[in-house]
């Protein structure tokens, strides 16, 4: 599991953990807690290209139905299967085995930090 | 002199309703409802006074004359015209164990799983029916009809292509109707259809680029072909194929699911459900595995309860429009329970070798015809057929369909020259002798040899797989085990039958006895929908009485009955609204302006009308932000379309300024939506098209007492002001196109728009329902209706307020005729959530009111009319208790993870089985108030476990093992 405050987020409540040019992307618990119970999840096409701030996959839980954003433009190198397998590891570990994709970039926009998104969820 | 029926259908009597007013300090239900309602709005009755179009009331039994008298106007001939509508037997068994069940027919969507657990069998047979036969991996639990299934395949194969093709291919030989809606509904969205002459070998260069395609299997001629190769070519381009296959043919002929299709859709009606001149009757989808999270509707699914005993619920439901709003799969709500619990008792009673034989059968017989037409020198088109086939006369089809009919057979005139004939389970060689005479194809003695079959089917494309193998299908052949087996899961519900079903937003009033009868006569269920107009002007009466009627209490010019549900009824407005505009040449009016109050089915109607949604901010109230509402407008003003709003609100609540609201859309250039979802709080006191609506729908499963059948039928006429008439819903094969017309305006007045149902009439059927009501209630009725609505929904939030809060109250602090308990604070201090009170309701003997809607962590109770004081002050007292039980949560007498009501509901099983280890005894577990031990209501599962049903999604009827313990 990664250290938060090391990580980087979206407004769209993802965390992205920036490795050289590649970036591994999952959702905060802030909203896994909010989604309540995952029961599935639709992720890209590994080699597919994403455009950031488009809408790249489904998180369905037992209430409702998130999007997915892409947080970086570039291109999906590998999808968590064991998340597809069992949804539920976005509930009990968002930040580690919960983890949904890694992208490789060239260039990355500007992210929350992990004080301005504790800020954004008033935690 | 009988009992006026506005005493049989209001619970409360006056004695009653003078000890309610007390407790609220009101004098008579008139000040009540005048004090809630905002003077602006309000009228005096309906039309101004003597201006009324509605008859006195009727007794009960003079009703029942009148409808015998409009039946009476109605002639069944024997229908031959097929195109989707076939007759067939009704099992006297099913008609009187479940049609004609109040416990079946009265019951609520199951949205409560852990008390509806007989129906969800009963929809998961008609799934696992449906999956078998067409071959695919998982069915809905219904869709409103033939034709809109296509429409949703369609809509369906665009989510799903990765095409970016904007064309939708569509087979030349499918069904009229389909043909007509898909032409209506595809151009408000941008859609382009090619109608193309598809045969077996047609390539993927000739289909060009789509994003899918659509067959008719058998065909609408009753061509029986391959598609196999078609389906690939459109996949070998990224698109998806939807077959629209006929179910009973499916025993005999290879599975679209074999033949490689993507979905399947078409109708049950000919599992057992009469025609009624075009419904209700349950249409169906099934789609291949990776497409499940695409199905719209209502999907049943097999999960597990709180002690791991398999249990049904609706799976996937966050995907429906009441969620994802703008965004869900469909608008589609409802589903057409009651028609669909019917046709897969069909299938459980006849199992697949009945239903194997029955198809021979018909098939036989359509041989026989062919045969006999062929001998007489006859030109019968094609030679696959499974039970349709298409008979040459050149410039003689009318002749000769008139000729049939004289006989007493209706058959189909395609054009001058083509007739066509359909056969079905019902059909005699009596009929085909009529037939043959009406072709001049007797014999010297008036006869015809029959003996003789052709057969039809294409080799290759005989069934080889095996279908209907679960035990359900082949255990029930007696009447007694079928009578039993109805039963059984009859009593794992909880229905009208038993007592309150308070659900807000709902109105689960009563569906009088009397306005059922005529549901059930031939007169009204025999007739085919394209049947000639001579045989149904006793409906066509019927209905020009209800579109009048309907007309007068909501201050609309005109009524369309067309609408399958309410949601349909929205998009056929909103359609209108937009046909409206482009007329206007105002094509960019595309804006709708949907209060973030609205039930979620607005936002999803308005995108399938090819509107854009624009939300308005409600204010601490839950009234329409006028701020945000003016600025909204501002921003759009060019291309303001509509504003939908619900009237009383979704609230329960008369919102005060919406006149004002009103106004300032029509200012802008807009139409104003008034959703009549909530007509019923309203009836008597004021109107719609007075207070400023264009155009509305009603649910007359809800204000006008068509029972909700567990989750359908239902019907949302659209009702509208003159200037939209012209674009309310058609038909290209309506009895008539005119339309009552207000008569200060005129007389009639044609609906031009395209049809949003398969029938020209929707589900003509249950119309006399609606009819009888009106006409036994009158307009004194109708207004005494809603002051005890309004009466009850105010006496229970009075009585409950000092235990739960009630969330949001319009002038004079009155609710509607609901009320929302805010059990948030609740929650927050005890950890008991909206679930735990729902559930544990089932313990004390009733089905919970609404759960987080519209307001998340909410009750939302409706007690309607029809209730009695005994029956709400059980309900209250049973709140009050669950209260009590609750704070003793609080104190810490019981633990938050071990208490009454966080294992609610207790099933018999849970409580004697096994040593009881709970912190409080088996009594208060299961009889929580004395009056319950002789009148107990047993649910036949514990809480069920939403996150496993959806992680680990089965729709399909499990194995018996399943369920041994």
């Amino acid at each position: 599991m990664a250290d938060k405050s090391e990580l980087q987020y979206t407004a769209e409540h993802e965390w992205v953990l920036v490795d050289g040019d590649t970036a591994l992307v999952g959702i905060t618990g802030y909203a896994a807690d909010k989604l309540g119970d995952v029961v599935f999840v639709e992720l890209p096409a590994v080699g597919s290209t994403v455009a950031a701030g488009t809408v790249v996959g489904e998180i369905e839980s037992t209430k409702s139905v998130g999007e997915l954003f892409a947080p970086v433009n570039g291109t999906v190198t590998e999808t968590n299967d064991a998340v597809v397998d069992s949804p539920e590891l976005v509930n009990s570990d968002p930040f580690g085995a919960g983890w949904l994709l890694k992208v490789t970039f060239t260039e990355l926009p500007a992210l929350l930090s992990y004080s301005e998104y504790s800020a954004l969820v008033g935690e | 002199m009988s009992q006026p029926f506005t005493q049989r259908h209001i619970g409360t009597d006056a004695d009653a309703q003078s000890r309610m007013l007390a407790t609220l300090g009101y004098d008579s239900v008139g000040d009540l409802v005048n004090a809630a309602v905002p003077e602006t709005i309000h009228v005096d009755r309906f039309r101004t006074v003597g201006d009324s179009t509605l008859p006195p009331a009727a007794t009960e039994r003079e009703a029942i004359e009148e409808l015998r008298e409009l039946a009476d106007r109605n002639t069944v001939k024997r229908s031959m015209i097929g195109l989707g509508y076939y007759d067939t037997i009704t099992p006297a068994v099913i008609k009187r164990n479940v049609f004609e069940n109040p416990s079946w027919y009265t019951a609520y969507t199951p949205y409560q799983p852990e008390i509806s657990q007989g129906r969800l069998e009963a929809l998961i047979n008609f799934q696992t029916m449906v999956a078998d036969l067409t071959g695919l991996a998982t069915a809905n639990a219904s869709m409103l009809d033939e034709a809109t299934a296509v429409v949703e395949g369609m809509l369906l194969t665009r989510r799903a292509s990765k095409s970016a093709s904007h064309r939708f291919i569509v087979d030349a030989d499918a069904m009229p109707q389909t043909h007509a809606l898909l032409t209506s509904r595809a151009a408000a969205l941008g859609i382009e259809l090619a109608i193309v002459d598809l045969q077996a070998d047609t390539t993927a260069a000739e289909l060009g680029d789509h994003f899918g395609i659509f067959v008719q299997y058998p065909a609408a001629s009753g061509r029986v072909w391959n598609p196999a190769g078609v389906i690939a070519a459109a996949q070998s381009q990224g698109a998806l194929a939807v077959v629209a296959a006929d179910l009973l043919a499916l025993t005999l002929i290879t599975s679209p699911g074999e033949l490689g299709a993507d979905v399947a859709v078409g109708t049950s009606q000919r599992f057992g459900v009469p025609m009624g001149f075009g419904g209700p009757h349950a249409g169906y989808m099934a789609v291949r595995k990776g497409l499940e999270r695409q199905l719209p509707g209502r999907l049943v699914g097999v999960s597990v309860d709180a002690a791991g005993h398999p249990a049904y619920r609706l799976s996937l439901q966050v995907r429906e429009q009441h969620i994802r709003r703008d965004k869900a799969t469909s608008n589609i709500c409802t589903a057409q329970v009651l028609l669909a619990v019917m046709a897969g008792m069909y299938a459980v009673y006849h199992g697949p070798d009945g239903l194997k034989k029955i198809a021979t059968a018909v098939h036989e017989t359509a041989g026989r015809l062919v045969a006999a037409l062929r001998s007489a020198g006859l030109d019968v088109a094609g030679d696959t057929f499974f039970d349709t086939v298409r008979v040459s006369v050149p410039s003689r089809a009318a002749e000769i369909v008139a000729r049939a009919a004289g006989a007493g057979v209706n058959l189909y005139q395609v054009d001058s020259d083509l007739v066509g004939i359909a056969v079905d389970e019902t059909t005699t060689a009596r009929d085909l002798t009529v037939v043959l005479g009406a072709f001049g194809g007797l014999d010297a003695f008036g006869a015809v040899d029959l003996t003789a079959a052709t057969p039809g089917l294409p080799d290759g494309l005989a069934r080889t797989s095996a279908y209907l193998g679960h035990p359900v299908f082949n255990t029930h052949r007696s009447e007694t085990s079928m009578m039993r087996y109805l039963k059984r899961l009859a009593d794992f519900d909880y229905a009208l039958d038993r007592g309150m079903i308070p659900l807000g937003s709902c109105t689960m009033k009563l569906n009088a006895a009397t306005e059922m009868e005529a549901v059930s006569w031939p007169e009204f269920g025999g007739l085919h929908p394209f049947a000639p107009r001579e045989d149904v002007e006793g409906y066509l009466e019927l209905v020009r009485q209800l579109e009048t009627w309907l007309t007068d209490v909501t201050g609309y010019d005109t009524v369309s009955l067309q609408p399958n549900a309410g949601s349909q009824g929205e998009l056929a407005g909103l359609l209108a609204i937009r046909g409206y505009h482009h007329a206007n040449g105002d094509a960019d009016r595309t804006v709708c302006l949907i209060p973030s109050s609205a039930h979620g089915t607005n936002a999803a109607s308005a995108v399938l009308a090819g509107m854009r949604v624009v939300v308005v901010a409600c204010d601490d109230l839950g009234n329409v932000d006028l701020v945000d509402l003016r600025a909204k407008i501002a921003e759009h003003a060019g291309t303001l379309s509509a504003l939908m709003i619900t009237y009383p609100s979704t609230h329960g609540v008369y919102e005060h300024e919406v006149g004002t609201i009103c106004r300032a859309v029509h200012d802008a250039g807009g139409q104003v939506y008034v959703d009549g979802a909530n007509l019923n709080a309203l009836l008597g006191f004021a109107r719609y098209g007075d207070f400023g609506g264009d155009v509305s729908h009603l649910n007359l499963h809800k204000t006008f007492c068509i029972p909700h059948g567990g989750g359908g039928p239902g019907v949302g006429p659209v009702a509208a002001k003159a200037h939209l008439a012209p674009f309310l819903p058609g038909h290209p094969m309506a009895q008539s196109d005119e339309h009552y017309l207000h008569s200060a305006l005129g007389d009639t007045v044609v609906h031009g728009g395209g049809p949003v149902s398969a029938a020209p009439y929707g589900s003509p059927s249950i119309l006399p329902i609606s009819w009888a009501y009106v006409r036994m209630m009158g307009a004194d009725g109708l207004r005494e209706a809603t002051g005890a609505a309004v009466l009850a929904a105010n006496y229970v939030a009075k009585r409950l307020e000092a235990h739960y809060p009630v969330l949001y109250a319009g002038d004079n602090g009155l609710v509607a005729h609901e009320c929302i308990l805010d059990l948030r604070p609740l929650t927050a201090a005890t950890g008991v959530s909206v679930d735990d009170v729902a559930k544990r309701l089932v313990d004390y003997g009733f089905h919970a009111p609404t759960m987080s809607f519209p307001v998340s962590g909410t009750l939302m109770i409706e007690p309607t009319e029809s209730e009695d004081l005994v029956e709400i002050d059980r309900f209250v007292e049973a709140m009050i208790s669950i209260k009590a039980e609750a704070d003793a949560v609080a104190a810490g007498s019981w633990p938050a993870d071990d208490n009454p009501l966080h294992n609610a509901p207790h099933t018999a099983q849970s409580v004697i089985e096994g040593e009881w280890t709970h912190p409080y005894d088996r009594e208060t577990a299961v009889y929580p108030l004395r009056s319950l031990i002789r009148g107990k209501y047993w649910p036949p599962v514990r809480r069920i476990d939403n996150a496993y049903g959806d992680r680990n999604l089965v729709c399909a009827c499990p194995p018996p093992e399943a369920f041994a313990d």
